[in-house]
């Protein structure tokens, strides 16, 4: 078991260190770290930082693919929870309250769509469409509550959770690691991971099994919704602005890939939380990669979607069976 | 076949030599021979686990050999992929029904080469081929409807009736009867014998020793991965064809067998009063007492299964009431069932009793730990512990605990569906097919469980279609007739005669 | 600053006079394409009161961003006889047909925001909007003054392929060329979101180690310079003093960073156009001549100092 934890890890961890080692080349003092302004600065800690909304999300999105569902809403909930924020804030509710709010949205997001997949047993895809739709829909109509023409707001609470930093580490790494540590004890120290692993491996056999496979189903979207709900603050805290239409656009594709590029597959039965953390780091190093080499923004999603392509057949046994056995071709 | 026309047989078919094949940390095959003579009916038979489905997977080009090679009517061929085999005219139609159960008859018969005009498919052509091949099993049925909602058994020939080609030469029957009953089986082995007339050569695995002498003319026999002899089927006794397979002498299997029935008494653990669903199962009752075994008999599609889930609140009843320990049941889930202790281990293995990539430990360990609830995780060394025991108890072959549970052979999967239940510590332990699809060693292992838990004190309850299995373990047999139960009885009356009789509504 | 403003208004500002002189009513029908973003709302509802106030009667038409609905309201429109129509298209394509309809209906057509493709270019009166162009060249001609020609630029794109960033870019580079001590080192798209300005800049300061030798961030919005003020701010720059800042928008949020003295300069995209547009409508049913076939709206540069 323990081999094969390994052996899972090796592949995305190449291609990270291999993207790691190109930038090293193409920009000069990519690892440098300083202190400025009281805090950690420099380009790695800058992937760290920006990776933690988009691993969240990922997280959630790691046990909602391993109990085969997947959760398409998570960009909308972002929005809603991020208009919620700039809401309350106008509104005047106490900072504390309002952090409070914006987690329960997200809970409410994720259990409207828990309520649509194991309730009414839509499948997931077009579940979480509706809101993945509606959401910013939703963003846009709480933003008109106040008005809406400046949805930029100022939460020392907020921010400090946000964009602040404890000694000189970023708070929303701080924050970030005791999340991840209370999911994992959550799906790996209680059974709730093995009952949805089951659940998404083999959902009929579950239930005769005697686990409350609609429960399960319920509680995986709730996990994700709590989890994209404190992306949510990350994100809306870091620019202190409501942007329904945009904040975190695509972030329910990059959630997905980050699960993927962990090893985990959409045929549901596994959750890689570990894996699924350097999945979506490595999407954000190669994010700020390209942005830091200088190419024209034209080139943005080309060079991802090579890399992440490269990535992908790294993964899979039968590209690397196919190019090892091309190569001794050539030899002999 | 017309074009070969070759009807003489004595003429090797198909001929595997010094076949081997390693798995990780398992040697399946150990430099076997293999010969299949033209227009013959072989048994190949083995205990789960003796390498069966790996020597066919090798001749139908599904898994790659170490080492041996393969002649096809005295030539050397090269079978590196399944399309080779089939471009060969070496079919196959596997243990687990491969088909699309969503799409309709039609297409899955024409899956891999619709009839075309002007290039698209012609639908009335290809119905027309169905209807033709269907023809050669003298199967009529709705060629539209989706293949799903036929019975597992009309499934079945519809499987064979696409591995079909015109120009079969070899025929591979991966258990082809195992959810078939007798008129169904009668019919298969007649068409098996008109496709051997054709000089098609057919390798018939089975677990059914009946079935083996019926229609087999010469038996192979595997064990561990070497082939341990073949013989023509009327040389071959039945004592002798058993103690082949498992390896052991046969008086230590029938000694097993030999425990008595137990005496049972008292007041009823489960029982059920009225209980049925519309369209489902007619209104029954049944009580099944503390170290009872109450078999259920009745043909395919008679109701044992959905007996077993109305008992388990897997189905939800809709009129009469279900007691336990004389308290009536309130909420029908599996859940609730559970907490009350009634286990079940459903007949399909693949579809409702296991999840296939989770391990063997993780599997055993579902039943428990749904019963515990998930905040009360059983500790991983306690895990293991009971794992082991439960491998070790009902002898389950797997390398590790940690193996995903998919890639145990048959028997060993239903071993872990049964391991499962039992360490959840049952009351009642509800079976339906517990031998389905696993070999004679196996088989007699199962039933000595049986009874050795029913002498434990826990109530049993045993579906099954193998009638000589419910008299051997029954202290009573319901029969069931078309979603009805129409007869229990107890002692002496518990013969094979009797229960075929109350079937046959007599 | 008043000369560079003067060059988009020249025209607009001659048809002023005329406005609010309408003597007779007008009908007119209006097609909007739909309600996306913040700019859009605002354009609709001012095209609305502007109505009200001089007396037009408007038929609003919401095509919720979908051409069919589009061409079914103008038939529509051509139905009822208004006297003008005034499309604002959600494509450029597909407008032949329906245009020709209108023509034969005696209907002038007059486009406001986007323009067409059609082959006959008389099948409209003129096209009445803002010339991203026209900012982009703005905000190139002030940062030229205020660095006296000579600067490093960093620029912050919008989305890739847009015809607001494709024309500001455009504009921008138009000016700066004419420099030959201004140039873009470093441009990167932030999708026209804060967060993607932000990120962006945070990659730029460390890329140019703390934007040494960079004299101008360029964003083609306010977001995403907003985002790159922050940026900025934590990692313990000056924005509008160490770098001087300017975009396009001119949203309220900007309008308190130039006065908290975080950016430099934003230029106005208007949304209150609809006294541009109904007086160019009006007099041409007044008198129907040829007009220009591009009638711009004009573009304010609103800075710091201007508070």
């Amino acid at each position: 078991m323990r081999a094969l934890t390994g052996h899972r890890a090796t592949w995305p961890l190449l291609a990270l260190v291999v993207i790691l080692i190109v930038d090293g080349i193409i920009a000069p003092g990519f690892f440098a770290i300083r202190i400025v302004e009281g805090r950690l600065f420099g380009t790695p800690i800058d992937i760290l930082y920006r990776a933690m909304p988009i691993a969240l999300i990922a997280l959630g999105m790691a046990v909602v693919i391993g109990s085969k569902g997947i959760d398409l809403s998570v960009g909308s909930i972002v929005a809603v929870v991020g208009a919620t924020i700039a809401w309350r804030i106008k509104a005047g509710d106490p900072h504390f309250v309002i952090l409070l709010t914006a987690l329960a949205v997200g809970i409410l997001c994720g259990m409207w769509n828990g309520f649509l997949v194991a309730v009414l047993n839509i499948q997931p895809i077009i579940a979480t469409l509706i809101l993945m739709v509606s959401g910013r829909g939703i963003g846009l109509m709480i933003n008109l509550i106040y008005g809406g023409t400046d949805p930029s707001f100022e939460s020392p609470l907020l921010q400090g959770l946000s964009v602040g930093s404890i000694g000189y580490v970023p708070t929303r790494l701080i924050l970030f690691a005791g999340l991840f540590v209370a999911l994992w004890l959550l799906i790996r120290r209680t059974a709730l991971g093995l009952f949805i692993e089951s659940v998404g491996g083999n959902a009929a056999a579950a239930n005769l099994a005697g686990i409350n496979a609609r429960l399960i189903t319920f509680s995986v979207y709730v996990i994700s919704g709590l989890c994209t709900a404190w992306a949510g603050i990350i994100l809306t805290a870091d620019v202190h602005t409501s942007d329904p239409v945009s904040v975190a656009l695509f972030s329910e594709l990059d959630a997905i890939l980050a699960v993927v590029i962990g090893g985990g597959s959409l045929a549901g039965g596994r959750i890689y939380l570990g894996m699924t953390l350097l999945g979506a780091l490595v999407i954000q190093t190669l994010a700020t990669s390209i942005l830091m080499s200088g190419l024209p923004p034209e080139y943005n999603l080309l060079v991802k979607a090579v890399v992440v392509l490269f990535v992908l057949l790294l993964q899979s046994n039968n590209a690397r069976d196919a190019v090892f056995t091309l190569f001794r071709r050539r030899k002999g | 076949m017309g074009e070969t026309g070759v009807t003489d047989s004595s003429t090797l078919r198909i001929e595997m030599r010094g076949v081997s094949k390693t798995f990780p940390g398992v040697r399946a095959l150990e430099k076997v021979d293999l010969q299949l003579k033209a227009g013959e009916v072989h048994a190949l038979l083995g205990e789960n686990g003796a390498g069966k489905s790996t020597l066919i997977k090798i001749m139908t080009g599904a898994l790659p050999r170490d080492e041996g090679e393969i002649r096809l009517d005295g030539h050397p061929v090269e079978i590196n992929t399944t399309a080779d085999a089939q471009a060969l005219g070496i079919s196959t139609v596997y243990q687990e029904v491969n088909l699309v159960p969503t799409l309709t008859v039609t297409k899955n018969l024409t899956l891999e080469r619709q009839p075309r005009r002007f290039g698209l498919i012609s639908w009335g052509r290809a119905r027309a081929l169905a209807k033709q091949r269907l023809k050669r099993l003298n199967l009529e049925i709705d060629t539209e409807r989706l293949l799903g909602s036929y019975p597992v058994a009309i499934q079945q020939l519809v499987a064979i009736a696409r591995a079909l080609e015109d120009d079969t030469r070899v025929l591979v029957l991966d258990e082809p009867t195992a959810s078939l009953d007798a008129n169904e089986t009668e019919l298969l082995f007649k068409i098996m014998r008109d496709l051997k007339s054709l000089g098609i050569a057919i390798v018939f695995i089975t677990h059914f020793i009946d079935q083996v002498y019926q229609v087999a003319d010469r038996i192979s026999v595997l064990r561990n991965g070497r082939m341990v002899g073949t013989a023509p089927a009327a040389e071959l006794p039945r004592l002798e064809l058993i103690s082949m397979m498992i390896g052991r002498e046969l008086a230590a299997v029938e000694a097993r067998l030999a425990t008595s029935k137990s005496e049972a008494g008292g007041e009823p653990v489960l029982a059920a009063v009225g209980l049925g669903r519309r369209r489902t199962m007619t209104p029954f009752d049944i009580a099944l007492r503390a170290g009872e075994v109450v078999g259920l008999a009745g043909l395919l599609g008679s109701g044992r299964t959905e007996t077993a889930k109305l008992l388990f609140g897997a189905i939800r009843p809709d009129s009469g009431q279900l007691k336990v320990d004389g308290k009536a049941v309130k909420r029908f889930s599996p859940g609730h069932s559970l907490r009350y202790g009634i286990l079940f281990c459903p007949e399909d293995r693949k579809a409702e009793g296991l999840v296939g990539e989770l391990t063997v430990r993780e599997n055993i360990m579902l039943g428990l730990q749904a019963k515990r609830g998930w905040m009360r995780r059983v500790w991983k060394d306690e895990q293991k512990r009971l794992t082991q025991e439960m491998i070790e108890a009902l002898a389950i072959a797997t390398p590790d605990a940690e193996k995903p549970v998919g890639q145990l052979s048959g028997g060993n999967q239903q071993k872990v569906v049964l391991a499962r239940s039992l360490v959840a510590k049952p009351k009642v332990l509800l079976l339906d097919e517990p031998t389905r699809g696993i070999d004679v060693g196996a088989h007699a292992e199962v039933v000595a469980l049986i009874r050795r838990l029913c002498a434990e004190g826990l109530a049993l309850l045993v579906a099954s279609s193998e009638l000589d299995e419910l008299v051997a373990v029954s202290d009573r047999v319901a029969v069931l007739r078309d979603r009805r139960k129409v007869e229990e009885m107890s002692g002496a009356d518990i013969t094979r005669e009797n229960i075929i009789h109350t079937i046959a509504g007599g | 600053m008043s000369k560079l403003k003067w060059a988009g208004a020249s025209v607009a500002g001659a048809l002023m006079m005329f406005a609010g002189t309408s003597a007779f009513a007008v009908t007119i029908g209006f097609s909007q394409v739909g309600d996306e973003g913040d700019w859009r709302p605002a354009f609709s509802k001012d095209m609305q009161e502007e109505a009200k106030k001089q007396g037009i009667d408007l038929k609003f038409a919401d095509a919720q961003g979908k051409q069919e609905e589009q061409l079914k309201a103008v038939r529509a429109f051509i139905a009822q006889r208004v006297d003008a129509i005034i499309i604002a298209p959600v494509v450029v394509t597909g407008w032949d047909q329906v245009l020709k309809e209108a023509q034969r209906a005696k209907i002038p057509v007059f486009l406001a925001d986007r323009d067409v493709d059609v082959t006959d270019k008389s099948l409209f009166v003129a096209r009445i909007s803002a010339d991203f162009n026209l900012e982009g060249k703005l905000a190139g001609a002030w940062l030229a003054a205020a660095s006296k020609g000579t600067c490093d630029i960093v620029e912050l794109q919008g989305t890739v392929g847009s015809a607001p960033a494709i024309e500001r870019k455009k504009g921008f580079e138009a000016v700066v060329s004419q420099f030959p001590n201004m140039k873009i080192v470093r441009s990167q798209s932030g999708d026209f979101t804060t967060e993607g300005g932000k990120k962006v800049m945070e990659a730029f300061i460390k890329a140019t180690n703390n934007l040494k030798g960079i004299c101008a961030t360029f964003a083609h919005n306010d977001n995403m310079q907003l985002g790159a003020i922050q940026a900025m701010k934590e990692a313990g720059l000056k924005p509008s003093q160490d770098v001087l800042m300017v975009s396009v928008d001119y949203v309220p949020a900007m309008k308190k960073a130039l006065a908290a003295g975080e950016a430099n300069a934003s230029v106005e995209l208007r949304s209150a156009i609809g006294k541009y547009i109904y007086p160019v409508v009006t007099d041409y049913l007044k008198n129907p001549k040829e007009l220009p076939k591009w009638i711009v709206i004009p573009s304010d540069l609103h800075t710091a100092q201007g508070m």
